[in-house]
């Protein structure tokens, strides 16, 4: 058992999400400590590793401020988006998730992937 | 004349055609001295030397008698005279005379023997198989124990109102069966552990009795609303001698399905004909390729929006397909074989809309077991088959539409077609997100396979609201075989052995078959990959390796939330990681080609199309697909 649940889950997330985490250090959060909260909290389970698949909202791209995002965690304004109470979560920790979705890599829009179009056409 | 306890008539009068032939066999020189030298028990003393070696598995006692003629041989007749054409089982001895007759009297055909590693695979093998094939086959079943491991294959094709036929082997003679392992695997009335979610069973004391009692259960099981039935085989009855000509086999008549009350459906084709905005929902509602072309002739009468809902009950591509847009508010609403009602009557209501509502579910319901869900205050209540009653519910609106009412529902029409193919839009804009991202996203897996299959007489056959749905949201889908819907009752483990069943039916049509595989569900009982193998089933599983039972990730993470605690632990019991499961491993273990684990998006096409090739070939193959949660 000697793994720790959060190796396992960076590794899955690791996997090829191109991030360069602290190139780009979002300002007012530290993405890296962002990135290990989104998994141990398991924002991926509703949002996708990429932050952009299954049930929950799409986060990328990120468009809420910093504060907009901790007052939306708090009180989301959907029953099926878990509440993260001040408790479990601090706002400096919902900042720096916040950070680490900023630098998840948006998609590429469908008309760039030829084996999107296909679906278009028929 | 020397009566072995195995000759003994009248407990019940049900082993008359048997009496005659063993008392034959024991005039026989040799072998009426053997029955008379190891009578078994009678009462309940403890088990002889014999049975104890027999229930380890050592040998069976010398003291049998020959048979020539047992009972089974003409069950066999009977189940060939439904034309059952495979048998799913595991093998137990409260069926062996039956075994025995299928694979040798039978010569293993009509119905062919298929070996399962769980009878909750044989079950839901039968499921997968009547989903696509619309009739059933049948599974073998050994005793209460096996009818135990089968229960919740049961009750998903109970709640999914599909005809599955099973037979399961009993001791009922207490004077005949051992103490240990027979007694313990037989009952007084084993139909009592399912009876809550079978349409019918039965437990015919005798050949003649057998012989009525199958052929009644394969006209309930496959009259709408249809389901499973069960069939007790008595160990007494299979295995004792026929004595004189076979009982009688009667002639199987189909039971026409009920069609609605003609004066209730001219009124929903005037609520539906005068309706602005109808909307037609279709849940179990297509049990045919003729019930499909309905859909879409009603449809298109009433150019009314169709949301299709569970399986395939209209094509995917169809303008009409949808519930007609963002702001389309329908102010009459048909549902069609669909469950519960009652939270869209709800709603319906809140804004003054009608419901109507064409279903056979509740002309057979049973009281345990809450899967009929909530009392829906419908404004009119068919109770018919849905498929049946179509023909008259489209005459009877053609026959209110004016000029005047024509020219506003194909106005109607037109903006229905607009708002479909703004849907379709959205679906493939939705696809690209995440499309690069590793693990894999399940709209890439859905894009990927469509350019391989598109071209091939293709089959899903895997529940896919785990998969996000992008088959459906993506394919072209218009045949009812493309796709064939979920477990029924919710219950997981159905997904890997319906697929197979599927698959096996679609075989002898040369229809590539193609299962989305979670990994929770594969691993409830795996050991059906094997008789996918063994059995030479065609069958494309590409494994959703979310290595968890996600759903349950998401419902443990919003109670950590409710009570206010954070859900950094919400994996425990609920992730399979440490260690991950190797399904590559685990499918060549169990005979099939096999790739994985995948999580670059860009190894998947290739992948699979390696894939397809062994399956077009005539095995089953599996490639494993680490992916986003869902
Ligand atoms: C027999 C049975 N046991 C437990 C459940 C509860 N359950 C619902 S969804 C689910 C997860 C199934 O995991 P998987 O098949 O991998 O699908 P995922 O949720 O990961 O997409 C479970 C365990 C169930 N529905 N049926
Ligand atoms: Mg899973």
């Amino acid at each position: 058992m000697g793994e720790t649940i959060l190796r396992v889950l960076m590794r899955t997330a690791a996997l090829v999400v191109p991030v360069v985490l602290s190139a780009q250090p979002a300002p007012g959060g530290d993405a890296t400590k962002g990135k290990d909260l989104f998994l141990k909290y398991s924002c991926y389970a509703c949002h996708g590793f990429s932050g952009q698949n299954g049930p929950g909202a799409r986060l990328v791209p990120m468009k809420m401020t910093a504060a907009g995002f901790v007052a939306y965690v708090r009180l989301p304004r959907t029953r099926q988006m878990p509440s993260f109470s001040a408790k479990v979560l601090s706002d400096e920790q919902l900042t720096d998730i916040h950070a680490y979705i900023k630098t998840l890599p948006e998609s590429r829009p469908a008309k760039d992937i030829p084996a999107l179009n296909q679906f278009k056409e028929q | 004349m020397a009566k072995s306890p195995k000759n003994s008539v009248g407990r019940r009068g049900f082993l008359k055609h048997a009496a005659a032939g063993a008392a034959a066999l024991a005039a026989t020189p040799g072998l009426g001295t053997a029955q008379q030298a190891a009578p078994p028990p009678r009462g309940a003393p403890g088990p002889s030397g014999a049975q104890l070696a027999r229930e380890a598995g050592v040998a069976r006692p010398a003291a049998t008698a020959l048979v020539e003629h047992p009972g089974s041989d003409f069950m066999v007749d009977v189940l060939r005279a439904l034309g059952l054409e495979y048998v799913a089982a595991n093998p137990g001895s409260t069926f062996e005379s039956l075994h025995e007759s299928i694979i040798n009297y039978g010569d293993n055909k009509m119905p062919e023997f298929l070996t399962c590693t769980h009878e909750e695979s044989a079950v839901a093998l039968c499921h997968g198989y009547a989903k696509i094939e619309g009739k059933p086959m049948m599974a073998l079943i050994h005793g209460d124990i096996g009818l135990q491991h089968a229960s919740m294959a049961i009750y998903n094709a109970y709640v999914d109102r599909v005809p599955v036929y099973m037979v399961v082997g009993n001791h009922v003679d207490g004077a005949e069966r051992t103490s240990g392992v027979q007694s313990m695997h037989s009952g007084n009335d084993l139909g009592a552990l399912v009876r809550d979610y079978t349409k019918w069973d039965d437990q015919p004391y005798s050949l003649g009795a057998f012989a009525e009692s199958a052929v009644r259960a394969y006209k309930i099981a496959t009259a709408p609303p249809r389901g499973p039935v069960l069939l007790v085989a008595h160990h007494e009855v299979q295995s004792h001698a026929m004595t004189g000509p076979a009982p009688r086999i009667p002639k199987l008549v189909m039971t026409a399905p009920p069609a609605g009350d003609s004066a209730a459906v001219a009124e929903a084709a005037g609520l539906l004909v005068n309706a602005e905005r109808p909307l037609i929902v279709g849940e179990r509602a297509v049990r045919s390729a003729e019930g499909l072309q309905l859909m879409v002739d009603l449809a298109e009468t009433l150019q009314a929006p169709f949301n299709s809902q569970e399986r395939m009950n209209f094509p995917t591509h169809h303008p009409l397909s949808g519930n007609g847009g963002t702001g389309y508010q329908p102010d009459v609403m048909l549902g069609l074989e669909v469950a519960d009602l009652s939270n869209q009557t709800r709603a319906a209501h809140a804004r003054g809309a009608k419901v109507i509502a064409i279903s056979a579910m509740g002309l057979a319901l049973k009281s345990n077991l809450q899967e009929f869900g909530h009392y829906a205050e419908v404004d009119l209540d068919i109770g018919a088959d849905a498929e049946a009653t179509l023909p008259y519910l489209i005459e009877a609106c053609k026959k209110l539409i004016t000029a005047d009412r024509r020219r506003l529902i194909d106005e109607r029409g037109r903006k229905l077609a607009e708002a479909h193919r703004q849907v379709r839009l959205a679906n493939v804009e939705a696809a690209a997100y995440g499309w690069d991202s590793s693990p894999v996203s399940l709209a890439r897996i859905a894009g990927e396979l469509w350019p391989l299959v598109k071209d091939e007489d293709w089959s899903f056959v895997s529940p896919q609201a785990f998969a996000g749905n992008w088959p459906n949201r993506l394919w072209k889908m218009d045949k009812p075989y493309q796709y064939i819907g979920g477990q029924g009752a919710g219950g997981m483990g159905y997904g890997a052995p319906a697929s197979v069943g599927a698959a096996l039916a679609n075989r002898k049509y040369g229809r590539l078959s193609i299962n989305i595989q979670t990994d929770g569900d594969l691993n409830y009982a795996p050991g059906v990959l094997w008789t996918a193998a063994h059995h030479r089933i065609p069958l494309l599983s590409i494994m959703h390796n979310n290595r968890g039972y996600h759903q349950e990730v998401m419902f443990i993470e919003q109670m950590c939330s409710v009570h206010n605690r954070g859900a950094d632990r919400a994996h425990i019991g609920t992730k399979l990681w440490d260690p991950n499961i190797d399904y590559t491993l685990m499918a060549k273990a169990y005979g099939l080609y096999a790739e994985g684990p995948i999580s670059d998006p860009q190894q998947l096409a290739p992948a699979l199309k390696r894939a397809i090739e062994r399956v077009k070939n005539g095995e089953p193959a599996l490639v494993d697909v680490v992916t986003q949660p869902r």
